[in-house]
């Protein structure tokens, strides 16, 4: 099996390690956010081939994330269970299009009841599953343009993981382009809703590729291409596709910055509470 | 290995061992089969395994990992240590033409050769594994498993899953 090696392999040194670390930081805990949030739907989407895509989609990234973050565990940092358990918001490097909830905003809230389970209530009730859709198409079409990118890394550790998940990512976009062409394609309402989720979620899909401190140190290190870079790349994948299916895009929009420098919106406060809830219960439980 | 070895070496049993492994989702294929060990080796007495995970988040890497080091062990290895690799990167093309008999007479349409790059294209017209027509139905690309795709067989009516190309 013919394996690339790639050209020059890189040694960290004290400029690109944080650098490195950041860029994985950041890989993952996309990952994780976006696996946490897809895996609302689960049981619950609105059909069932959905529900299966869905969790079967927040799978992968969930070990995407896994795997990313075991190299952060092999370079020092802590253990993926206190990474993930033992944050805090501002310590997640997310970007924002990740962490909106599954809701459109004036979804209301559910009032104190007595089911054990409020989230999966509400979501049932006010959920929002094309807005749940429009990320996830988003989304996959950076990850696959950023792991096409980070497989010709200069840092093989990171290569090697992007060529093994590529394969995977490929799924992923051929669901969100197969249903984003179906929506196009369906009654005014859907049509609707869809444009609708895309005007709302442009900014934050812009704000995937917010620029990071480390962003030079990278390109100059072969590590990964500049994010304004990986942005056009990603426009010129999803503007045609969205076109050819009779959706507009949006003009001027001002990209959603913040997640990279632990700024995130108001909901990754309650998302944590959810993904954390037993490891504050019971500390180094196991389960 | 030359044919001269009469005698099995400490690394065949290694081997040996690894082929009593099976993949807890699809209990007819083992580790060797699936192509998820690049690479054994002893050094010093210690006996380093190479595994590559099929999918990354498949929740079955841990039982395999487990069973591994536990069979190399029963054959009689004290110090075993599994690495997690990606490289070489996993792919259905990895799996061998007996996993993919296997995988066929288990009920699970093999993947075809894909390169490491699935296309839309190698997702249609899947032969059915129970009666091999080809007027088959591509139903979902997601299964019950990160695996599996769910096709549907137009001749004997029957739906089935598709170990997926990857
Ligand atoms: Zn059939």
């Amino acid at each position: 099996m013919p394996t690339e090696t790639p050209l020059v392999e890189m040694k960290l040194d004290s400029e690109t390690r944080p650098a490195v670390i950041d860029l994985l930081y950041r890989m993952a805990d996309d990952g994780l956010i976006i696996g946490h949030r897809n895996s609302e739907w689960t049981g619950i989407g609105p059909i069932m081939e959905e529900d299966i895509a869905f969790s079967s989609v927040a799978q992968d990234k969930m070990g995407h994330a896994l795997a990313f973050y075991n190299l952060l565990h092999e370079m020092g940092e802590p253990d993926p269970d206190q990474i993930v358990f033992c944050r805090s918001a501002a310590q997640y490097r997310c970007c924002s299009l990740v962490v909106l909830e599954n809701f459109t905003p004036d979804a209301p809230a559910l009032g104190p009841d007595l089911s054990n389970n409020p989230t999966r209530d509400r979501l049932v009730a006010h959920g929002d599953w094309a807005l749940s859709l429009v990320r996830q198409f988003f989304f996959s079409e950076a990850d696959a343009v950023r792991m096409a990118a980070l497989a010709e890394s200069s840092y093989a550790p990171i290569a090697n993981i992007a060529r093994k998940i590529r394969g995977e990512i490929k799924y992923h976009t051929m669901h969100g382009r197969g249903m984003m062409k179906h929506m196009g394609a369906a009654s005014d309402d859907t049509r609707g809703r869809i444009q609708m989720e895309i005007d709302r979620l442009w900014p934050h899909a812009l704000g995937i590729f917010e620029p990071t401190k480390y962003d030079k140190v990278l390109a100059a290190a072969a590590v990964t291409p500049v994010e304004e870079e990986l942005c056009r790349r990603w426009r010129g994948d999803v503007e045609p596709l969205l076109e050819s299916a009779g959706f507009s895009i949006p003009l001027n929009a001002k990209p959603c910055h913040g997640g990279r420098s632990g700024k995130h919106p108001p909901e990754m406060v309650s998302l944590l509470a959810d993904l954390q809830k037993v490891a504050r219960l019971d500390p180094g439980a196991k389960w | 290995m030359t044919a001269t070895d009469v005698k099995s070496s400490p690394l065949d049993r290694v081997w040996k061992a690894l082929e009593s492994v099976t993949d807890p989702e699809i209990p007819v294929l083992t580790v060797v089969e699936l192509g998820i060990i690049p690479d054994a080796r002893i050094e010093n007495g210690r006996v380093t395994v190479e595994m590559c995970p099929t999918f990354a988040g498949c929740p079955a890497l841990d039982v395999m990992r487990n069973d591994i080091r536990t069979a190399v062990e029963n054959a009689g290895f004290d110090d075993v240590k599994v690495e997690i690799v990606f490289d070489p990167p996993w792919t259905s093309d990895r799996i061998s033409d007996e996993g993919l008999r296997k995988l066929k007479a288990f009920g699970l349409a093999p993947p075809v050769k894909c390169g490491g790059s699935v296309t839309e294209a190698m997702l249609q017209r899947v032969p059915c594994p129970y009666c091999d027509s080809g007027d088959t139905t591509l139903e979902s690309i997601f299964g019950p498993t990160l695996c599996r795709a769910i096709h549907y067989c137009n001749s004997c009516l029957q739906s089935f899953e598709q170990f997926k190309p990857v």
